[in-house]
């Protein structure tokens, strides 16, 4: 039993990571339908950020996650403005395929300025305590990943339903050309759009670095596309449908690997993406909830 | 047409004199093999594993600087060296270089097994010992796992070793009664160490309690080391690459695995202690070929003499590696008695009892040395000398 709830906090504490990536996702497929591929790297370049921020600026944790997040939701709008802004009109296959050549770009961007090898997120920026609850070790930095995980969806949520720009990325979610008629300015819509994404996907980043240690230029691959498994699973396009996602996968990664199936961990998690799209492709989250951001 | 003709009149001849030149920078060569013992370093000098091919290299020097006091059978030796820059097609070139022009009697290199496994075609229809003091894959002395190479030989223990020394540490100086194994499922390496760990714990009376995998790049283990929390092992072996190791060593510790964790020389990394953390290492083990902190009086005098040499730099294993090659070469061509590759090789095989800086050497019939391991414990993320370890 003990062991089950230790497998559920691995699995929240990973889930919630991916939870934070799926709400870029799922926010601009909502808005401009397309799937940007190159989340996963802003998510890269965010942890990137915050690895330097604490090492060479000498921050900690909350200043290093600030910046971070605001570097990446300029990095978001410029790659908007740049790669996808000229596309918005054409097929979406276009700027799918855009949407790859970005993320192979920054990758290898990345790679090129400052190498290939691994860097390793100091240790000493949290102090490191687990706290034990009947057995189950719970380490303070799952603790904050949840906190800041949660603060940050709550947050979204007050964006998206209590602001101005909220009802406008709403708005241009359910009808563009509608929304355009009433006087809202799309393009700043769909930047703020990438913007929050970015950020949220920065955010991810240095708490992956802080949880995980290790991060490369290549690192933000597979959970950007376990984020857009998740996204699916959820119901891409709805908020609340991809943190459920992100946890729903998180969970099921650690239970498959408790089960001894370690090795299966990703091949699950891409079949549980087939399943939902071949019994449920409007995800968990797809029939009952219209609202679309 | 004619043009032509004179063309290739004028071909040949440079054809002709070159092969000439060859003759005579040929036998120039056998005059001088009367003073002098010419013996080859095919290293990695440049290119991606460069500080392979210099660590040796320095280790190389330094051996030869002393063998050459007294010389070999009252012979200097000399050393011809190439650079292979860290690519198989440069090594083969290389070693037709050594064996072709330079008329070396023994070739030593390459440092990884794959620019050492690019020589052994010539290596062995040439008839000369081929000597790598890095390479560890089973496969550069016995081709296909059954054919010897016969004039292929290696200087440091190959990888599945480390897995038996692991086992006899645990077993009998740590005196655990039950483990857990979690390996990198990828990784050949990973695979060979833990089945001869398991093998040699298993005999000794210890209990495998649980075997976990990952795939390298992996960077959540929390799940597999959940799993292996719950059967409470006294020990782990994880025989994996400093990069996945050092968060698997950080995760175990903050999921409150604290019993001992050890693994093999692929820990051996400045960025192992980044990634795992100081506090996380302690209570970690690893085998190794050699450590500086070695009290044996033999490996003191070796540390002594490099750092004289090399401006107060500590050895690495890499250096006592390159440094026991030559002598061991060297060892070969004395008991040869002659320059005589064939005779050398036969010598070379028939290795026992050598006492070199990392371990008494002595060779199996696949030409796997058989020797001494050392253990090197973490200890507020610098590796101190723990014990040395006899193979039985």
């Amino acid at each position: 039993m003990e062991q089950f709830i230790q497998q559920l906090v691995n699995g929240i504490s990973l889930g919630s990571i991916y939870a934070l990536i799926a709400l870029g996702y799922t926010m601009v497929y909502g808005i401009v339908k397309l799937i940007n591929f190159a989340h996963g790297d802003v998510f890269m370049v965010g942890a990137f950020i915050g690895f330097y921020s604490i090492t060479i600026l000498d921050l900690g944790f909350f200043p290093a996650l600030l910046i971070a997040m605001t570097a990446c939701a300029i990095f978001g709008v410029l790659i908007e403005r740049i790669a996808y802004k000229p596309l918005r009109n054409a097929t979406r296959i276009a700027a799918l395929i855009t949407a790859i050549g970005v993320s192979l770009f920054i990758e290898y961007g990345t790679i090129y300025i400052r190498g290939a090898q691994p860097e390793a997120y100091p240790n000493n920026i949290i102090p490191l305590k687990s706290l034990d609850l009947f057995g189950v070790k719970i380490s303070s930095q799952s603790v904050l990943i949840l906190a800041v995980s949660l603060f940050l969806m709550i947050l979204l949520q007050f964006i998206v339903h209590k602001t101005k720009i909220g009802k406008a990325m709403r708005a241009v979610s359910h009808d563009m050309d509608a929304a355009k008629l009433m006087g809202i300015n799309v393009n700043n819509t769909i930047s703020a759009t990438f913007a929050i994404g970015s950020a949220l996907a920065g955010a991810a980043g240095v708490i992956f670095g802080m949880y995980y240690t290790k991060i490369e230029p290549l690192m933000g691959i597979i959970p950007g596309l376990k984020a857009f498994v998740a996204a699916v699973l959820g119901g891409i396009g709805i908020i609340p449908g991809a943190m459920a996602g992100g946890l729903l996968l998180g969970v099921i990664e650690s239970l498959v690997s408790a089960a001894g199936f370690s090795l299966w961990r990703d091949g699950v998690a891409f079949v549980v993406l087939i399943l939902i799209l071949i019994f449920r492709p409007a995800g968990l989250f797809g029939k009952n909830v219209r609202e679309k951001v | 047409m004619r043009k032509k003709k004179l063309a290739g009149l004028f071909m040949s001849l440079m054809v002709a004199a070159g092969v000439l030149a060859g003759c005579n920078s040929s036998t120039s060569g056998d005059e001088k093999k009367d003073e002098v013992i010419k013996i080859g370093a095919n290293l990695e000098l440049s290119g991606g594993v460069a500080s392979y091919g210099q660590s040796i290299k320095e280790g190389i020097d330094l051996a030869l600087e002393e063998i050459n006091k007294e010389g070999i059978n009252g012979k200097k030796v000399q050393l011809v060296q190439v650079d292979n820059k860290s690519e198989a097609p440069e090594a083969i070139n290389g070693a037709t270089k050594l064996i072709s022009q330079d008329k070396v009697v023994a070739i030593i290199g390459a440092a990884t097994s794959g620019n050492t496994k690019a020589q052994i075609e010539i290596a062995q229809s040439n008839n000369v010992p081929l000597l790598t003091p890095t390479g560890t894959a089973a496969d550069v002395t016995v081709k296909d796992g059954k054919v010897l190479n016969d004039f292929v030989f290696r200087t440091c223990f190959i990888d599945p070793f480390q897995g038996t020394v692991a086992a006899n540490f645990a077993a009998n100086e740590l005196k655990v009664k039950t483990a857990a194994i979690f390996i990198d499922s990828a990784s050949d390496y990973s695979k060979g160490l833990a089945a001869s760990f398991k093998e040699l714990f298993e005999k000794e009376g210890g209990k495998i309690v649980k075997e976990e995998a990952y795939v390298a790049k992996d960077t959540d283990f929390h799940a597999q080391l959940t799993n292996i929390k719950g059967e409470k092992p006294d020990f782990i072996f994880v025989p994996g690459y400093y990069e996945e190791v050092g968060l698997i060593v950080k995760q175990a510790r903050e999921l409150g695995i604290d019993v001992p964790m050890m693994g093999a020389d692929g820990w051996d990394s400045p960025k192992l202690v980044e990634l795992a953390g100081k506090d996380a290492l302690n209570n970690t083990f690893i085998t190794n070929h050699y450590s500086s902190g070695d009290s044996d009086p033999k490996v003191q005098d070796f540390v002594k003499a490099f750092k004289a040499k090399y401006k107060d730099k500590s050895p690495d294993a890499f250096n006592a590696l390159g440094y026991d090659s030559a002598y061991f070469l060297a060892d070969a061509i004395k008991r040869a008695g002659s320059s005589d590759s064939k005779k050398i090789q036969k010598a070379l095989a028939e290795t026992d009892g050598l006492e070199l800086v990392t371990g008494k050497m002595k060779l199996d019939k696949d030409h796997n040395p058989i020797k001494s391991a050392v253990i090197l414990e973490y200890k507020n993320g610098e590796q101190t000398f723990k014990t040395k370890v006899n193979p039985e």
